[in-house]
């Protein structure tokens, strides 16, 4: 089938295009870019995205599919669909699933499961047997069925010894260790430690929880040379941490959520339970630390957590509630709206953080915008103004504190596999 | 003047002047409760459910007594959380009692927040009694009442609230309590049980407990959790006691006009020395005649309420 896209902003850094131009689509293969005279294609084939940006396909690096063992929060379709109405050509699945990714089995399920979709799914695998941290997992036999990297998120990894073999294993095939940092002795509370957390009675937990691991496994990295990448980093010392860490050349790596960059522990105090997340919604210091390190350059992605959950296992006592919120399909949107639209970031660093920067880390190709090129993008409206509506969301859960925020720009269709959805539905191209 | 607020769910940003109408409303029960027949009519045919997700018979039977006296229909509703830990029995629980048409719910819940919570879902005046280690106003209410009954005034008085602050709900109930009632708040234990940024609620913090007995008029000691992790905030209970715990020998040299009070039930001999809990500073068994009478008057006022 061939599709024509008119007169967008090709953006893609990695082949230094930038121009306005039309995209000839041919059997989901980009096949010609340039002034292309629409005569020669169906009407419903062609898309008039003028003013539009065209980008590589988004890709979040930080998604919990939720299968196998709770399909009732989310299953690996689902989620994809979510990922596609969010803008997201390609994901990375995080392991805490029952079984955990431990296994090729369960590599090979997931695979399964995501084979004739739209969205690209890519699964990381666990660190240790069941996310213990006491036996390693057969990281080789995961990298050969189709792990991109290894965590134990939900939980650090247990042990120095474990970690250290962990990268070192690892490391043979190049694959990230992806570290959720906590330290689990200082780990049972409910949100942030802070005056906050003291004048609502509920427990905190400190950001030196984060930052001793963040500590600890920049440490190692130096110490093995191999490559770790800090899950959802919250807190300004170990933003600091892994500034340092760059400058001194240790292969680190960090993302930072959405919710990070833009909520502070204020946001608790109605207990409303869609605040609660882990790590913790911090300060208002902490914030600024994040928005710093994206600008410079210590955040090397956004990713979104998206943790879905069922709306009986929110509704419940802040202390007993699980952590987590969906993110696919909000987190474009406030990225545009906190940061592009704040002039903190530049849309060109944002296809940076969303696109190339997560794909690099994961080793897995960074899709072109040229001829020749399997057709593998995203098409953003950074000016559409829309509110969010949770009702509407792909996603199987609707854990989200932003339902009814007004944001400026989202994505309005994408295109890979020779499958593009856009106006809500998918269709074969 | 009615109370400002439906609900009674913390005593942060509740008026100076409903404060002062709750104690003074508990002044005319108090005298109730010393009458032969110590039951009035008030709140009959109002029906109150006693919500408690975490045992605490004491504070239980101390609502139910002021219900009775109230003569309110009550009804006891006891359950431990660890069984609505798993399914969703607690929105359950609550809707359940809801559809009972309820007026009035006392809670107790080990999660902060609970009672605000209750207030989404529920059309029946909420009353707080003890939310996680957030509030618990009528233990505060009823402290305060009692140091007034003794020395005649809040303002201006110095109470110190002694002991593990960060797990307590009594603490920040009696901080924000007594300040607005004009009184000089202080706080003393071990820096591991100080909440973060506790200090900016306007609180000095004591290391020393002499210094505290010594600069204080009163001193409102809380109950040291004898079951939590033991060794991880205090070493030992034997060293709390030698270097936090409230004994003769301690008050009869730093201060002999010091006032005891203590929420119960007491650890004799860690946080109050034998000596002190059946002392003539103390005036434990007040407070718990006061808890009535205050809560007949949070009833009243909130069951009245227009
Ligand atoms: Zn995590």
């Amino acid at each position: 089938m061939d599709i024509l896209l008119k007169s967008m902003n090709l953006l893609d850094p990695g082949s230094k295009v930038n121009e306005v131009a039309d995209l000839h689509i041919k059997n989901g293969v980009i096949h010609k870019i340039g002034d292309i005279d629409s005569s020669e294609f169906d009407e419903e084939n062609i898309f008039e995205f003028s003013g539009k940006y065209c980008v590589p396909g988004l890709f979040d690096m930080h998604v919990h599919l939720r299968e196998p063992g709770r399909e009732d929060k989310e299953t690996v379709v689902t989620g994809c669909n979510s990922s596609a109405a969010g803008g997201f050509t390609g994901i990375a699945c995080m392991p805490n699933t029952t079984p955990a990714i431990d296994s090729a089995e369960v590599v090979n399920l997931i695979l399964q499961k995501a084979k004739d979709h739209l969205v690209d799914v890519y699964p990381v695998g666990a660190v240790s047997l069941e996310r213990k941290g006491e036996a390693l997992a057969p990281i080789a036999e995961l990298v050969e069925a189709g792990a991109v990297a290894f965590s134990d998120d939900g939980v650090a990894v247990k042990t120095s010894a474990i970690l250290r073999n962990a990268m070192e294993y690892a490391g043979m095939y190049n694959a990230p260790i992806i570290e959720h940092c906590e330290d689990p002795s200082l780990d049972d509370g409910a949100m942030n430690e802070s005056f906050v957390s003291t004048q609502l009675g509920l427990p905190g937990i400190p950001t030196v929880a984060e930052d001793i691991i963040v500590a600890r496994d920049i440490l190692m990295a130096e110490y093995t040379g191999q490559r770790i990448h800090i899950a959802h980093i919250s807190s300004k010392n170990s933003i600091n941490l892994v500034r340092e860490a760059k400058a001194k050349g240790i292969k680190v790596t960090a993302e930072i959520t959405p919710h990070h960059f833009t909520l502070t522990d204020d946001s608790v105090k109605t207990y409303d339970t869609n605040y609660k997340m882990n790590p913790p919604l911090r300060s208002n210091e902490d914030v600024k630390a994040g928005i710093e390190g994206l600008k410079d350059g210590t955040i090397d992605c956004i990713a979104s957590d998206h943790a879905p959950h069922k709306v009986e296992e929110k509704e419940r006592e802040f202390i007993y509630a699980p952590n987590g919120i969906t993110g696919l399909e909000t987190q474009l949107g406030i990225t545009l709206n906190e940061l592009v639209h704040k002039g903190i970031l530049s849309i060109e660093d944002v296809v940076y953080k969303l696109s190339v920067n997560p794909r690099k880390i994961l080793n897995i190709p960074v899709p072109g915008i040229k001829v020749g090129e399997n057709a593998n993008l995203t098409i953003i409206d950074d000016k559409e103004i829309w509110t969010v509506d949770l009702s509407k969301t792909k996603s199987k859960s609707k854990n989200s504190p932003f339902d009814k925020r007004l944001l400026t720009g989202k994505a309005i269709a994408v295109i890979n596999n020779k499958q593009m959805f856009c106006d809500n539905e998918f269709k074969q191209i | 003047m009615p109370l400002s607020s439906k609900h009674l769910l913390g005593l942060q940003g509740v008026p100076a002047e409903d404060i002062q109408l709750i104690l003074d409303t508990a002044t005319t029960f108090r005298e109730v409760l010393d009458r032969p027949i110590k039951k009035v009519p008030t709140l009959q045919g109002k029906t109150i459910v006693n919500l408690f997700f975490e045992n605490s018979t004491r504070t239980r039977i101390s609502f139910e007594l002021a219900q009775k006296r109230l003569s309110a229909d009550t009804v006891n509703f006891t359950t431990s959380s660890s069984s609505t830990k798993k399914g969703e029995t607690f929105k359950d629980t609550v809707r359940n009692i809801e559809a009972m048409k309820i007026d009035m719910i006392i809670v107790r819940h080990e999660s902060a927040g609970v009672p605000q919570y209750l207030t989404q879902i529920s059309e029946a005046n909420i009353i707080n009694a003890g939310d996680g280690r957030h509030e618990h106003p009528t233990q505060a209410l009823l402290d305060m009442y009692s140091i007034k009954e003794k020395t005649g005034d809040l303002k201006g008085l110095k109470v110190c609230i002694v002991g593990d602050i960060a797990h307590s709900r009594v603490a920040l109930s009696n901080i924000y309590g007594l300040i607005s009632m004009g009184a000089k708040v202080s706080l003393c234990g071990p820096s591991t049980m100080m909440p973060m940024g506790i200090e900016n609620l306007g609180v000095k913090i004591y290391h020393n407990i002499e210094k505290a007995i010594h600069e204080n008029d009163v001193l409102n000691v809380l109950r040291i959790q004898l079951e939590r992790k033991a060794g991880t905030t205090i070493p030992s209970v034997r060293e709390y006691h030698n270097y936090f715990g409230i004994t003769s020998e301690r008050i009869e040299r730093f201060n002999r006009d010091i006032l005891i009070l203590h929420p119960g039930p007491i650890n004799r001999g860690v946080e109050l020395s034998s000596e002190v809990a059946d002392g003539p500073y103390q005036i434990i068994l007040d407070q718990v005649t006061n808890g009535v009478a205050i809560r007949m008057a949070v009833l009243y006022l909130l069951g009245t309420r227009p």
